[in-house]
């Protein structure tokens, strides 16, 4: 599903340059369950936003569903994101001017999606908010909105689901929640899983975990 | 709950964007503004429109109809039925001069004989017996009576009811005519008036084939019919025969109605500017709540064109929806205004055209199209990796950079609404300048506040603070305030000192009264004459009467020009004048006046409007003829007149010895009180050959015309004012998230009440002060330049905008204090945290 070859990016700092990841070569196949671990600044996100294909390499390449990602230009790689995959973030990114059932809809009504409202609804039943369809962000605590957050996701029904620091902003028991929530809807779906976290314990539910430390793979 | 989108779910993707933003308040300052913007504008475009027909309407009595056509032979048939076909109203007149006769009196009187329903626009006014109150009438006179003006009542020596004579017929003086809405432009060639019916015409015997007569054809109906018969008309006139129309009429009147003009365009273009502000901060704020949205979008896969297109469609559909309730607005705005002034404006003002609607329309999407566009470019330009790196933002843009579609877009609209590139440059020159010394003169005043606030208490240098922390967002709300009160402020003082100028051009104790055919043995005379029943004379004027026959050695004739005017003037006698001095209300605008070789050798000077018709330049050798002398001087000047002086004018004036061989009266002004009626009798009792004219109604109406326009002025003001509070109010709301924000930190972070709000006093009290200040200045500067260079009129310092611009910028942040206080205050701060989140 993703190969990552000879992937590093260097950022400049100041006079000098900054190495944030050094030369990843990493492999996730369909279906599979992939945890990326590591301290505060090891690079683990800006590994997933390059997997996304959010921001360009220094040097490397990354192909996603055999296809290579950054021979694409920018819209070519957002056309590819539409039709692969779904993302959870750590701030939840949910539109403050939406309520919940649109916040869901968008990504459909983005795809040209005829039946967006139906299926966003159903999803959000799935996730236990199916009472808060009208509800704004700021009016859903932080576990409700991370909830929307992997609706909105999985709505789509994507091949591969992106998720960076889910629980970042939860509390441990909300966090776990929503850990289960996501674990459950993604075996249900079937759908490859890609998780950045610092959490171990969350990270040894996944098949496999790959660590990074000063932007380099070390186990 | 059931979800609701269910009736919106056919609509496109852009319009269902619309309604959530809207639903959601995003939309709402921004909307808001734009709505108020083109409220504003279409406001004063329908009033102004609706103003400026009834100021046409009125300007049109100065001619008795909305066309006039006039000959020197009756009119062909064609000419009265297409007016007829065309749904026009008509009245017929024939003018001549013939003598009057009461028992021993005679008097060469002007002769009116007009058709009922005369004058079409304007009234007649009349008063039963001479001295004795006027009133408007409907009327003309009756069968077998005729209406002497005073001059020709006093001349004639005959009152009401009693009988004269004209040509073969016996008349019955029915009353006095005090005023004849298109009485002629010239002063000097007025024969005291006798106004008649059509009908009695004939009977007189005094109309016979190749009697020298005009005629006259008045027209009148709606605008669009009225042009077009013009227009139909214009090709079909024959020799001596022209279309009065309000360009060739009376200059005095004309100046007037530019002026007005420019009134008029002013406070439009004050709307305007205020919206541009308005419509600025509201995008900016839009822009910056979106960045996240739009970078989880284009994370979703959306193309960067959809987006941009899905954004630039909901603001084109939020700009129609905007444009038209302001325009909505704008209509009940004006149509209020003008029910509330029925009694002090028009007795019915025409209805507006649809001219404003697209003024209005225009003005909306141009000014959104301006000031949101570039916000949303930069929208294009935020990265998708935004959701993973809340930091990456937009690429920034210079402020210049981002506002240069918006201001290029003013600019062209300020053009549009002035109608003349003068008007139009300064007001947009003046204020593109006060924006870029406001922005450079309020970061210098932040980073002043910023080093005062380093001592003092915790709330005052936090406030304080602020203010450098975010000196560019503070920048703007300064900007923005200042330019808001730097109009409101040219609204309340300068716009009054301006009109009063305007009004005080015509002073009070200008002559009304204008003797020509002076000898030159009667001038000791008359001025004794005048001392004894203390009358002052102004001053006295040489008058000699000859034809320009040669421009520069060439001969020239009617034929020769094609405007109607100069044709005329050509066809008739000049009054030229003589004199050493260069006479008031007169300014050089090109070449100079006469030097020692100029009264050596003689020269002359020319009225730049009549040198501009004639082709006349500097230089050039004209040659005049008349009472069997000629003399050819060359042009060492042009000069502009002062119109609305109601003072003598001459379009040529010859050093004195120029005119020496030609003969010569003199003519002089003088103010008749109206404690003495019987006086112009007297005086032309003593001096039989004088001709004494009674400007006073001519004035009147002039007077008239000018208080209309300005108290017309004044309301089309006070509605751009009541526009400029409103847009104000927006622009100081459109930064109270960002407060909120920070007081629910402050107060999560255990700051007390009375710690958030003197922050917030602080910073807003430096920011009030600032922006009233420079607004104090702006104003000042832009009134300054008005005065001088646009309208002409002395500037004079005005000190109570020195402390009115500071009280106003306190008293606006300070409401805006009160209401971001409360509602910071108010507002629960997790609540607020979690919205900044």
């Amino acid at each position: 599903m993703i190969k990552a070859a000879g992937l590093s990016k260097v950022v400049p700092n100041g006079p000098s340059q900054l190495l944030i990841l050094h030369e990843i070569d990493l492999a996730v196949m369909a279906g599979e369950a992939v945890a990326i671990v590591g301290a505060s600044g090891s690079g683990k996100s800006t590994l997933l936003g390059l997997l996304a294909g959010l921001d360009t390499p220094s040097a490397g390449s990354v192909q996603l569903d055999g296809v290579e990602l950054f021979a694409l230009g920018e819209d070519g790689r957002a056309a590819l994101r539409a039709q692969l995959l779904g993302f959870v973030f750590q701030s939840f990114q949910l539109l403050p001017a939406l309520n919940a059932l649109e916040n869901v809809m968008l990504p459909l009504e983005l795809a040209g999606a005829r039946d967006a409202a139906r299926r966003a609804a159903a999803m959000l039943e799935r996730v236990g908010l199916g009472e808060r369809l009208a509800h704004y962000p700021k009016y859903l605590s932080g576990g409700e909105q991370q909830r929307v957050a992997l609706a909105r996701a999985f709505v789509i029904e994507p091949k591969l689901l992106l998720a960076d620091e889910p629980t970042g902003n939860l509390d441990a028991d909300t966090g776990a929640a929503i850990i289960d929530l996501m674990f459950a809807l993604n075996a249900a779906a079937g759908t490859t899983l890609v998780l950045v976290t610092h959490d171990d314990a969350i990270a040894r539910r996944c098949q496999r975990q790959i660590r990074l430390a000063g932007g380099r793979i070390v186990a | 709950m059931k979800p609701d989108t269910a009736p919106r779910a056919n609509l496109p993707l852009p319009a269902r964007m619309l309604l959530r933003d809207w639903r959601a308040g995003e939309l709402r300052v921004l909307a808001l503004a734009l709505v108020i913007a083109v409220a504003s504008v279409t406001s004063v475009a329908f009033f102004a429109d609706r103003v400026w027909q009834a100021l046409t309407r009125e300007a049109n009595q100065m001619l008795g109809a909305d066309v006039l056509l006039m000959s020197d032979h009756p009119f062909a048939p064609d000419l009265r039925d297409e007016a007829a076909r065309r749904g026009l109203a008509r009245a017929d007149g024939v003018s001549f001069v013939s003598m009057a006769r009461a028992g021993e009196a005679a008097q060469l009187a002007g002769v009116k004989a007009v058709s009922t329903g005369y004058p079409l626009r304007g009234k007649l006014r009349i008063a039963p017996r001479l001295n004795a109150e006027d009133a408007e009438t409907d009327a003309i006179p009756p069968p077998g009576t005729v209406w002497l003006d005073e001059r020709l009542s006093a001349a004639l020596g005959v009152k009401t009811g009693e009988q004269i004579e004209l040509g073969n017929t016996r008349f019955t003086v029915g009353a006095v005519l005090t005023l004849e809405p298109d009485r002629g432009v010239s002063f000097f060639n007025i024969a005291p008036r006798l106004l008649m019916r059509l009908d009695d015409l004939a009977a007189t015997g005094l109309i016979q084939t190749g009697s020298r007569a005009s005629y006259q054809l008045y027209l009148a109906g709606a605008r669009a019919a009225a042009a077009a018969y013009a227009d139909w008309a214009k090709p079909k006139l024959g020799p001596g025969q022209r279309i009065e129309s309000l360009g060739n009429a009376r200059p005095e009147v004309r100046a007037g109605l530019d002026r007005a003009q420019q009134f008029l365009g002013l406070s439009a273009m004050l709307a305007v500017i205020l919206a541009a502000v308005a419509i600025a901060l509201s995008t900016r704020r839009y822009t910056q709540r979106h960045l996240d949205g739009y970078a989880v979008m284009r994370c979703f896969g959306a193309l960067q064109g959809r987006l941009f297109a899905l954004f630039s469609w909901e603001f084109v559909l939020l700009g129609l929806a905007a444009c038209t309730a302001g325009c909505v607005l704008g209509y009940a705005g004006q149509a209020l205004i003008a029910r509330w002034l029925t009694d002090i404006v028009a007795s019915s003002l025409p209805q507006p055209g649809w001219y404003p609607v697209l003024q209005g329309f225009a003005a909306g999407l141009l000014l959104l199209l301006g000031f949101a566009l570039p916000p949303l470019l930069q929208l294009k330009n935020v990265p998708a990796i935004r959701v993973i790196r809340r930091e990456v933002g937009a690429p920034r843009q210079s402020a210049l950079a981002a506002y240069a579609l918006g201001l290029g877009a003013l600019a062209a609209l300020l053009l549009w609404q002035a109608g003349e590139v003068k008007l139009g440059a300064t007001v947009f020159g003046g204020f593109a300048a006060a924006f870029l010394v406001f922005w450079l003169a309020s970061l210098g005043a932040l980073r002043l506040f910023a080093v005062l606030g380093r001592a003092g208490s915790l709330s005052w240098r936090y406030g304080l603070a602020n203010l450098r922390r975010r000196s560019r967002g503070n920048a703007v709300q300064i900007v923005a305030l200042a330019l808001g009160l730097t109009v409101l402020l040219l609204l309340t003082f300068i716009r009054g000192d301006l009109l009063e100028s305007w009004r005080t051009k015509l002073p009070q104790d200008a002559p009304n009264r204008f003797v020509v055919n002076i000898q030159p043995d009667q001038l000791r005379p008359l001025a004794q004459f005048l001392a004894q029943n203390g009358v002052t004379a102004a001053n006295s004027f040489p008058m000699v009467r000859a034809r320009l026959t040669a421009i520069n050695g060439r001969t020239i004739a009617a034929a020769d020009f094609s405007d109607e005017r100069a044709k005329r003037q050509i066809d008739r006698e000049f009054n030229l004048s003589f004199m050493q001095t260069m006479p008031a209300g007169n300014q050089v605008t090109e070449g100079r006046w006469f030097t020692h070789e100029d009264f050596a050798q003689g020269a002359v000077s020319v009225e730049i409007w009549i040198a501009e018709r004639l082709g006349i330049k500097l230089g050039d050798q004209l040659k005049f003829s008349g009472g069997g002398a000629s003399v050819s001087v060359p042009v060492t000047s042009v000069r502009k007149l002062d119109w609305d002086s109601m003072r003598p004018n001459f379009f040529f004036i010859t050093t004195p010895k120029a005119l020496a061989e030609f003969p010569v009266s003199y003519m002089s002004t003088f103010r008749l009180a109206g404690a003495d009626p019987l006086f112009t009798a007297r005086l032309t009792q003593a001096f039989p050959n004088l001709t004494v004219i009674d400007v006073s109604a001519v004035m009147r109406q002039v007077n008239g015309i000018l208080d209309q326009v300005i108290r017309a002025v004044e309301f089309v003001f006070l509605f751009a004012l009541v526009a400029g509070v409103l847009v104000l109010y927006a622009a100081l709301l459109s930064t109270q998230d960002e407060r909120l924000q920070e007081a629910a930190l402050m107060r999560a972070l255990g700051a007390s009440r009375a710690q958030v709000a003197g922050a917030q006093r602080a910073e807003f009290l430096a920011l009030g002060l600032v922006a009233g200040v420079l607004a104090s200045a702006g104003a000042s500067a832009i009134g300054y330049v008005l005065a001088e260079h646009v309208f002409q009129f002395p500037w004079q310092f005005n000190a109570a905008i020195w402390f009115a611009g500071p009280l106003a910028g306190l008293a606006c942040v300070g409401l805006n204090a009160w209401l971001g206080g409360r509602a910071a205050l108010n507002h629960p701060p997790m609540l607020a945290l979690r919205e900044a989140s």
